[in-house]
């Protein structure tokens, strides 16, 4: 029924250097008003314009839940990524018009849990920011380990300790100061529930050293947007619209959809809200599943994809698009 | 202007009635002249006016006889209303959706003013003017479900969001159609839908829930749904079946035009912004099989749909024992010509 959410026009109306890697952007509605109420985890999905090129990229809301004259996203540079975050640090500046999707929230908090337990590594603090102003207004209870490469690199570290004192650890890689989580997830009290945002390596650990304590999967939640990959330009062919089209180097499969002026319906563009799963009517080739949507067996069938994130190599794609 | 709301009852002497104007903004159920499920799930946004799609959250002349009406069943039965500790997050967000909604559309009647936490509410039709701290539970006089949705025509289910399916974990239900909250509450999306018979093997519920799940902030969704009343009664629960389950032996040819009546909930899904729940109102219409006809395609085509209707569906919607008193008593208004496609009357 809808392709993605409804929008907002906003304005930017301050751009803050965090650290070497990061920059916050704030947003405000162009016209004045408030914007809409978010939960602790949500995301926006900011439209770029660059030339030709329209980017949509996935950013969690940093700011509390409460304060909604604006919206702050936090944006590490990623000098080999396919553009996104570069374009927003060298060419967002205050007063520039921008549009950004509705919040939608996909690592929502389990408003049951007795005890919130966030671990976050580098840029995954951002949805914890959030989270955290939340609970603390509701006198939550919730204990957060934060992983980063160095302190000068400890994202908001500084606010966060301000903000929550020992409620907040963290370790510096530099300083080889590691998170003991098997001490960690062996001594939370009966009705913890554990959430994990960070790179793909970490959270793939602590989901396996938590399923290996005996925690309930259903108290473990993640967050993990993979970034679209570049590759291999490749070509295909969207059978309900007759359409043949060229996926370039930079490009990802949905965006490249989008541009032939297809519009599949999308939330997260992050392989994990399953809105962009696609049927293969035929294919030549092997896929690369970068997804998180569909099971491994879907993956080996070849008869979907997620546009978003995944890709091909091979002769021929057929798509029920 | 404003609404003219009537003095009835929906129990006893049963003196609920449609004025003309309530008979033509009717939400019929029927696009064509038969029925089958579907996932028949649109974007909730406002229809014409004059139509109960006018405004999002529709108020009209049955309000304060539905309010006290609900009061009555509260009194009886305080389980009606019910939330669990971790829900009171999405009562806040509720109580926000329904002021904001019924003030936007009803200035003359609801009236809503906010100083950051200071809220002011004025509802007039039942004489109400509270001052409270939006989220102090300790402002208002009830839990902000109870205390908001005694204020607002229909049921509510609110559904928290989590594992991927959606958990009934508080609600309002006093104007159901034979299903108990107390029976429900805590369970998913699959449990409480159990006893629906044909629809689980047509995969409909994986994919409805799949669409809820979905339900974006700022883009709500609505469905219809139907069944059939005898007596203009709103609580036709469980708890209460010996009180309205005999009604049904009751129906005989010279009193279907006002005994029986279609009753259709319009059903919106919304997304809940605080606590990432789902709210899912439950508006019940009812209209009595006289008032019905006065729509000649509308009575043609209730003949046949509930003439076709299959035998699980009548029997899962209570209709076996009076469908062939009201199919003759219906059969004699339809001469047989096409009805026009579409859900409104001529």
């Amino acid at each position: 029924m809808s392709t993605g959410t409804t929008k907002l026009d906003v304005v930017v109306s301050d751009v803050v250097t965090v650290n070497d890697l990061v920059t916050r952007f704030h947003f405000r509605r162009r016209d004045g008003g408030l914007l809409p109420t978010f939960s602790g985890g949500a995301h926006v999905v900011v439209e770029m314009r660059d030339g030709e090129r329209t980017r949509l990229n996935p950013y969690s809301l940093m700011g509390s839940p409460l304060d909604t004259r604006e919206y702050t996203i936090s944006v590490r540079r990623d000098d080999v990524g396919r553009g996104g975050s570069l374009f927003m640090h060298n060419q967002v500046r205050p007063g520039l018009e921008m549009v950004v999707s509705y919040p939608v929230n996909l690592f929502s908090l389990d408003l049951r849990a007795k005890k919130h337990l966030m671990l976050a590594g580098g840029i995954g603090i951002t949805p914890f920011m959030a989270q955290t102003a939340q609970l603390a207004g509701e006198g939550g209870n919730f204990e957060l380990h934060y992983t980063c490469r160095t302190a000068s690199l400890g994202t908001y570290a500084d606010v966060l300790s301000e903000r929550y004192g020992r409620r907040v650890r963290l370790y510096h890689d530099d300083r080889e100061e590691r998170i003991d989580l098997d001490r960690l997830l062996s001594s939370q009290p009966l009705g913890t529930h554990l959430y994990v945002c960070g790179p793909a390596g970490m959270i793939n650990w602590v989901r396996d050293r938590a399923a290996a304590l005996g925690w309930p999967p259903e108290t473990v939640h993640f967050e993990h947007f993979a970034a679209p990959q570049p590759g291999l330009p490749f070509e295909v062919t969207l059978a309900v619209s007759g359409k043949t089209i060229r996926v370039g180097e930079q490009q990802s499969l949905l965006e490249a959809i989008e541009a032939a002026g297809v519009d599949p319906p999308y939330l997260c563009r992050g392989g994990v809200c399953g809105q962009c799963e696609t049927n293969v009517i035929s294919c030549d080739g092997k896929f690369i599943h970068n997804d998180h949507w569909l099971s491994a067996e879907e993956h080996r069938s070849g008869r979907k994809i997620m546009p978003c994130v995944s890709r091909f190599e091979g002769r021929s794609l057929v798509l029920e698009r | 202007m404003g609404i003219t709301f009537r003095k009835e009852t929906f129990r006893d002497d049963f003196t609920f009635r449609n004025s003309p104007e309530h008979i033509r903004r009717f939400p019929f159920p029927f696009h064509e002249d038969s029925y089958m499920y579907a996932v028949n799930i649109e974007p909730h946004v406002v229809g014409p006016k004059g139509s109960v799609l006018e405004n999002l959250i529709d108020v009209d002349e049955h309000y304060v006889a539905e309010m006290q009406d609900r009061a009555m069943v509260l009194a009886e039965d305080p389980l009606r209303c019910q939330s669990l500790p971790h829900m009171t997050l999405a009562g806040w967000d509720l109580l926000e959706l329904l002021m904001e909604q019924q003030a936007l559309g009803y200035p003359e009647h609801f009236t809503l003013t906010r100083d950051g936490d200071r809220w002011r509410w004025i509802n007039r039709p039942l004489g109400i003017d509270d001052t409270f701290t939006f989220g102090d539970t300790s402002t208002l006089p009830y839990g902000p479900v109870e205390y908001i949705t005694r204020q607002s025509q229909g049921d509510f289910c609110i559904l928290d969001q989590r594992d991927g399916n959606l958990w009934m974990d508080a609600g309002m239900v006093t104007t159901q159609a034979d299903w108990s909250l107390d029976f429900d509450i805590g369970m998913n999306f699959f449990e409480w839908h159990a006893p629906v018979p044909l629809a689980h093997e047509k995969g409909i519920f994986v994919r409805a829930l799949k669409f809820l799940t979905n339900i974006q902030q700022g883009k709500p969704a609505r469905r219809l749904n139907w069944t059939m009343t005898i007596n203009p009664r709103l609580d036709t629960s469980p708890e209460n079946y010996h009180k309205w389950g005999p009604d049904r032996a009751t129906v005989t040819p010279e009193n279907v035009g006002d005994k029986v009546h279609l009753r259709v909930e319009l059903q919106s899904f919304w997304r809940l912004p605080r606590s990432n729940g789902i709210v899912f109102p439950i508006r019940c219409y009812l209209i009595k099989m006289d008032e019905l006809v006065t729509q000649p395609k509308w009575a043609r085509r209730l003949h046949r749909v509930i003439r076709d209707l299959p035998e699980e569906l009548a029997n899962y919607k209570g209709l076996t024992r009076y469908r062939p008193t009201l199919v003759e008593w219906l059969s004699k208004l339809d001469d047989g010509s096409p009805t026009s496609p579409g859900f409104g009357p001529d």
